[in-house]
């Protein structure tokens, strides 16, 4: 074991592969502890309106650190979060009539327009609803009228489709026209102190109203988000955890099985060998990759079925003639013999004598194959035939692609999973490759 | 130098091509339609587990007997003169019209007896018509469909399949000479990169040369429309396979490289070839006639790998990339849950692995002497 790990040393590349994945083993058992599965999956599949205040196809905050021009990140203020400190004031204007005044103040540091402005009003009222009067103070002071609303239970007031407002604004929408510097072309942002007066007339004792300000950002999270304004940090965490168990899962099901029945189809020999190797061509021929998407099509495409159909029809694969080959120089050494001659029975031989002799050979194509199998799910999402439930990577380079991610300039969709399943693949092929050279002295000769 | 030093073999080479010729074509031969019949067998099991695997559960016949009860069920609908006639003799109408279509297309036996009718059509191609796609020129059956995507799956493997395997043979070649310098060592490092699939190197490839560069289309096989004139057909045919073929160069060349170049160190380590270079051969010759002729059978088997590999990747680099070919036709017909189009691409990716099989097995028997000569030839 000490001369092993003394070998391995020799070979920087399987030091930074085994560095890539334990880095991804860490991350897993951090992600499924800290997110739990079921909170995953709903937030995952979750409807629009649950990923709250999230905008859409917004890039991931660290652009702005390679930018000289900063995309505006997403403000949200809330005057039900104490946080927040939205003061209230209320008067009573006449007899059964209140006015409450809220002033929303933020800072606007950033040179590009905000992808959507929007107020959520939820009000709390018995029969008379609300009116609410909404008032947009620029930093030089300039007032803008923004809307009268009657506001329901909940009321979304959008900035973009206050037809009066756009016509005020010179037919400019309200994002970029209520920002921009007065009379200049192209639109420039005006930094500084905005505010947004919500002014609510109430006419029952007891009625209330919130209201929620949301500027929808170009930047988003540490990951940015997708179509459908879901953070893609969450399929990114979680896409390692189903990225590893089942590359793992699969490389160990398809080279154990392939393995066994080489070692029975030598041991045997005659008609069992014989019709190993035959089933063995039938199997080289049926198309592999159109028979998977075959079975997500029709029956399903959980990502567990898949495995198990890789597997079944991994069994036979042209691997079988490599250990067959391996196999048929053990079986005649003379250790075996001497089981033989003490009565060992044909399946003790095989597992206790034949199958062990191969393990250190098996490993080093044990672990280079995990990367065929993680990049094989990702092909399966790809293809629009990944898991209906599971965040996986491939899931997200797929929806990319169906967006038209590279063609609209949404890069970071289809480079963040793309540089976690690089890792994935490239760690595991250096130690693959390195283990390799280390159990095969032939090849490190040379 | 050559012409005037005589290894044993070259001395007896004319006289035993001499003695076995007649026997070695007949060998070839034997040897050739033997691997002919049970490829074809190979197929005809493969095809009809795959007919078992679709129809899994009688999932296939559920989807023809929906479709038949939809088909009937709108003509009755849209018949004015059985519009009114009571809803309970119109259902028992429909009733009895399914039966009959059922009956015909042999639903009503069991599936064993069918299933070897569904061999036969599918072996011939015959998959009735598609539910979603056409082909270009409109038709609906699926031979047609599938007829008109070959070609331009057939040109991108075959353009993608032979660069990747003269480039990486030429370069292997230029490594084994220059064995632990700076360039071997680079390939040696950058081998474990080939674990990334073309599609995934296409990804990147169109991020940079088309959404970043704008140099090349973002896929496609031609520009829209397509030029008239031949010349230029052509040249717009190159500039769009330049990114799928470079994908699959990427992605291959590395790790061909490395086994290639492994291939022919370890034969050059061979005790003939030291002593073909203590006789003062030319380096040129050792590498023609000891090296690469020897490896030849090894190299034909790992190129016949990467081919099976090829085919099925198409699927996906055509998916990225947009090329129309089968991959993509496989691709759409997922989308559109197109049974028989996906059935039939089965079919022919099987065919397509059988024909690359028996073709690189026929090579492989000119190559390897064993077959000619006699001595069992390579076992599978």
């Amino acid at each position: 074991m000490k001369k092993f790990f003394a070998s391995i040393k020799q070979y920087p590349s399987a030091i930074i592969g085994t560095i890539m994945i334990l880095f991804l083993v860490v991350l897993s058992i951090y992600v499924v502890i800290t997110i739990p599965y079921d909170q995953a999956i709903a937030e995952w599949r979750g409807s629009e309106e649950m990923q709250g205040a999230s905008p859409r196809t917004a890039r991931p905050t660290y652009t702005n650190w390679f930018t000289s021009s900063k995309l505006p990140e997403t403000i949200v203020i809330d005057s039900a979060d104490p946080e927040a400190g939205i003061k209230k004031t209320v008067t009573e204007v006449a007899a059964g009539m209140w006015d409450i005044q809220m002033v929303f103040e933020f800072d606007y540091p950033y040179d590009d327009f905000p992808q959507e402005i929007q107020v959520v009003l939820t009000a709390k009222y018995q029969e008379k609803s609300p009116f609410v009067t909404l008032t947009w103070y620029t930093p030089e002071g300039e007032r803008i009228k923004i809307a009268d609303v009657t506001s329901r239970q909940r009321e979304v007031v959008r900035f973009d489709l206050q037809d009066r407002l756009v016509r005020n604004l010179d037919g400019v929408p309200a994002r970029i026209g209520l920002l921009r510097v007065p009379d200049v072309v192209p639109y420039e942002v005006q930094q500084g102190t905005y505010e947004l007066h919500v002014d609510t007339i109430v006419f029952e004792e007891g009625s209330d109203i919130e209201a929620q300000f949301i500027s929808f950002g170009q930047v988003h999270g540490a990951a940015g988000t997708d179509h459908r304004r879901r953070d893609l940090l969450l399929p990114l965490l979680w896409g390692a955890p189903i990225a590893l168990s089942f590359g793992f899962l699969a490389a160990i099901g398809t080279t154990f099985t392939t393995m066994f029945i080489a070692a029975v189809g030598v041991w045997f020999g005659g008609i069992v060998d014989d019709l190993i190797q035959r089933i063995t061509e039938i199997y080289m021929l049926l198309p592999f990759l159109p028979i998977l998407i075959m079975v997500g099509v029709f029956y399903s495409r959980s990502i567990w079925t898949m495995l198990v159909v890789v597997i079944l029809i991994s069994i036979f694969g042209a691997a079988i003639k490599n250990y067959r080959a391996i196999f048929l120089q053990i079986k005649e050494a003379a250790y075996i013999e001497a089981a033989r001659s003490y009565g060992a029975g044909n399946w003790r031989i095989i597992s206790r004598y034949l199958v062990p002799r191969i393990i250190p050979i098996l490993i080093p194509g044990l672990i280079s194959a995990i990367p065929s199998y993680v990049f094989l799910e990702a092909s399966l999402a790809v293809l629009g035939l990944g898991d209906p439930v599971l965040p996986t990577w491939g899931k997200i380079i797929n929806d990319a692609q169906m967006n038209g991610a590279l063609y609209n300039g949404y890069y970071y969709w289809v480079l963040q999973p793309a540089a976690l399943l690089m890792i994935t693949g490239l760690g595991f092929a250096m130690i693959g490759f390195a283990l390799d050279r280390i159990f095969n002295p032939k090849l490190r000769e040379v | 130098m050559t012409d005037t030093t005589f290894t044993p073999e070259e001395l007896e080479q004319p006289v035993e091509t001499a003695k076995k010729k007649p026997n070695s074509t007949l060998r070839l031969i034997r040897y050739t339609v033997g691997k002919f019949i049970s490829l074809f067998l190979a197929v005809l099991i493969g095809m009809y587990l795959v007919i078992l695997i679709a129809n899994m559960g009688g999932y296939v016949d559920q989807i023809m007997k929906a479709q038949i009860r939809d088909g009937i069920g709108l003509s009755v609908s849209m018949d004015p003169e059985l519009r009114r006639r009571p809803a309970a003799e119109r259902q028992q109408l429909i009733n009895e019209l399914v039966a009959v279509e059922e009956q015909r297309l042999g639903l009503d036996k069991p599936f064993i007896g069918r299933s070897f009718r569904f061999l036969f059509d599918a072996m011939t191609l015959d998959l009735g018509r598609a539910q979603q796609i056409s082909s270009d020129s409109g038709s609906r059956f699926v031979r047609l469909i599938i007829l008109e995507r070959l070609p331009p799956t057939l040109l991108l493997m075959t353009t993608a399949s032979f660069s990747l395997f003269i480039i990486s043979l030429v370069f292997a070649l230029f490594l084994s000479r220059n064995y632990g310098s700076i360039i071997d060592k680079l390939v040696i490092a950058l081998s474990p990169t080939s674990s990334a699939p073309p599609w995934f190197v296409g990804i990147f490839l169109l991020l940079i040369f088309a959404a970043v560069l704008g140099w090349l289309p973002f896929g496609g096989m031609v520009a829209a429309p397509p030029p008239e004139d031949p010349i230029a057909y052509a040249l717009s045919l190159a500039r769009h396979l330049v990114l799928p073929v470079s994908a699959w160069l990427i992605s291959g060349f590395f790790a061909s490289v490395f086994s290639w170049r492994t291939f022919f160190l370890i034969f050059s380590m061979e005790d003939y070839v030291e002593l073909a270079r203590a006789k003062g051969l030319s380096s040129r010759d050792i590498e023609r006639r000891y090296i690469l002729r020897p490896t030849l059978p090894n190299i034909i088997t790992s190129f016949a790998l990467m081919l099976i590999g090829l085919w099925q990747g198409a699927i996906l680099t055509e998916t990225i990339f947009n090329w129309p070919g089968l991959g993509r036709m496989l691709y759409r017909a997922v989308q559109t849950f197109d049974t028989p189009v996906i059935i039939g691409s089965q079919v022919i990716y099987a065919y397509l692995l059988a024909i690359t099989v028996f073709l690189l097995d026929f090579i492989y028997a000119l190559v390897d002497p064993r077959v000619r000569v006699g001595s069992g030839g390579p076992k599978a």
